[in-house]
């Protein structure tokens, strides 16, 4: 790809000036980092960090049928979402392949929002475009060049927002969004994040961005909040488990060999791929993302290492890393379903040589408390 | 950006220290600045024969993996075991104590190869 052809977000700019180094991902140009991945990661386990996220796409269902259609479409149950809740679910193909994992908020009787992965708004606006049910009374509108994002996650994210807000208004519940002002700006906030930590995911009109984005950085430095890249972000939510689309989802694998099936609720009668994963239920599934941390130090392990058990080649890595956090090299990797039993002794392929690792229990990093 | 006077680099961002018939080899503190957080390094086996080119090292940080190439010809002849424990000497001290491994050159006139530090900081900028 071209460099022309990626996308700059709102917020590129401030980006620049303060140092970051610039990728290309999921066709936009994002901050990598800032200053050092290790450094932004612990800003996050230990007090603010805050990612741009206007990649990230937004659409807005709205009318008489977008509850219905939406629980059509999506594996959790959108029927339990009360106005102000959301929730985070998948987006199948008929083969019961994940197309995209998002996140979908009830923001009025009759109106969601959408927030989807960046590579992935074209694919699914026209996947819901091709879909469409109860299209006389419901409109989807694709609104991810109108807004800005942010996250801004961790154990200090509170104390910030008692300063932006005042002590007097509280953050939305975990997995709930509502309305807010800041300084004239409207801004929508939902209390969620990819990081592990406690945290709120921010949406704000385009033109407001840089204003948003220099307030919390100015307010926050007292709560030794940093801006953060991508790299952090990559290694924040592999500690977790958080699955990355296009990494460790993809079309060909579905929701319960991801071992994601609390966000599939089975007993909807009807959504699209629902036959697929109920036969993945039944037989049970072939292969399983296992999450693994390396028994010693080592290399890290990087995706499309291949694992091994018992000197049978079973998998392959999809997301790997160091974790800063524990200090070991950690990853996850779909394994046959006979290898993929927590505390199974694994074998990493890294230039030749082979490394034990172990299978462990989601997620590999809990936080002290 | 530092670079040292007094050694010899690659395009590839590896330093070369002349002593005697062996060179001593590292990574530039431009290289470090741009992989940040080196979290494993793999060291040659001493007694490793090498081409020039060859990847002969492999520095890894948090985001990826790169090689570190014999910038000429010859025998590994020291590795530097003190990376096995704190990798991050590269990032401390790239030209120091971060050195990655030590040559026993074939030919001196292979060196005539490598850049001088004036070529070395306008290839970087």
């Amino acid at each position: 790809m071209s460099s022309s052809a990626e996308k700059k977000t709102p917020l590129y700019d401030e980006h620049v000036r303060l140092g970051a180094r610039i990728i290309p991902f999921g066709g936009w140009l994002m901050p990598v980092q800032y200053t050092a991945i290790v450094d932004e990661h612990q800003a996050v386990r230990n007090a603010v960090g805050m990612f741009d996220i206007s990649h990230m796409g937004q659409f807005v269902v709205l009318g008489n049928g977008a509850r219905d259609w939406l629980n059509a479409m999506l594996t959790n149950n959108v029927l339990k979402l009360d106005v102000g809740q959301g929730q985070y679910t998948f987006l199948l193909n008929d083969n019961g392949g994940v197309i995209d994992d998002l996140l979908v908020y009830r923001t009025g009787e009759a109106e969601f929002l959408l927030v989807v992965n960046a590579a992935k708004v074209e694919e699914d606006f026209v996947w819901l475009e091709g879909h469409r049910q109860y299209a006389d009374v419901t409109t989807l509108k694709n609104r991810s060049a109108d807004f800005g994002g942010v996250a801004i996650q961790g154990p200090r994210v509170v104390n910030l927002f008692d300063e932006l807000l005042g002590r007097d208004v509280e953050l939305p519940a975990r997995n709930c969004i509502r309305d807010f002002v800041i300084e004239d700006m409207p801004i929508s906030i939902a209390r969620t994040g990819y990081t592990g930590e406690d945290g709120v995911e921010v949406f704000f009109r385009a033109q407001d961005a840089a204003k948003l984005w220099n307030l919390v950085l100015e307010r926050g430095k007292e709560f030794g909040a940093k801006p953060c890249g991508l790299g952090a972000r990559d290694t924040l939510r592999l500690e977790m488990c958080y699955p990355l689309n296009g990494s460790d989802l993809s079309a060909e694998r579905n929701p319960i060999e991801a071992g994601l099936g609390f966000f599939v609720d089975l007993e909807k009668r009807e959504f699209t791929g629902r036959d697929k994963l109920l036969e993945t239920k039944t037989n049970g599934a072939r292969e399983r993302l296992v999450a693994f941390k390396m028994n010693g130090k080592g290399p890290p392990p990087r995706p499309h290492y291949a694992l091994f058990s018992n000197g049978n080649r079973v998998g392959e890595i999809t997301s790997g890393t160091l974790s800063p956090s524990l200090n070991i090299g950690i990853g996850m990797g779909y394994v046959s379903a006979a290898s993929a039993k927590i505390g199974t002794p694994l074998e990493v392929e890294i230039r030749g040589q082979k490394f034990p690792a172990t299978i462990q229990k989601k997620p590999l990093y809990k936080k002290q408390s | 950006m530092n670079v040292p006077d007094n050694l010899l680099y690659t395009k590839t961002h590896e330093w070369i220290r002349r002593e005697g018939e062996n060179i001593r080899i590292g990574i530039t503190d431009h290289a470090q600045a741009e992989l940040t957080d080196v979290v494993f390094v793999e060291l040659p086996k001493v007694g490793t024969q090498v081409e020039a080119q060859a990847p002969t090292a492999v520095v890894e940080s948090v985001k990826a993996a790169s090689d570190i190439y014999a910038p000429v010809k010859g025998t590994v002849v020291e590795a530097n075991d003190a990376l096995t424990n704190n990798p991050a000497l590269i990032n401390s001290d790239p030209f120091g104590q971060g050195w990655i491994f030590a040559l026993k050159i074939d030919n001196a006139d292979d060196l005539k190869n490598l850049q001088t530090a004036q070529a070395y900081k306008d290839q970087i900028g």
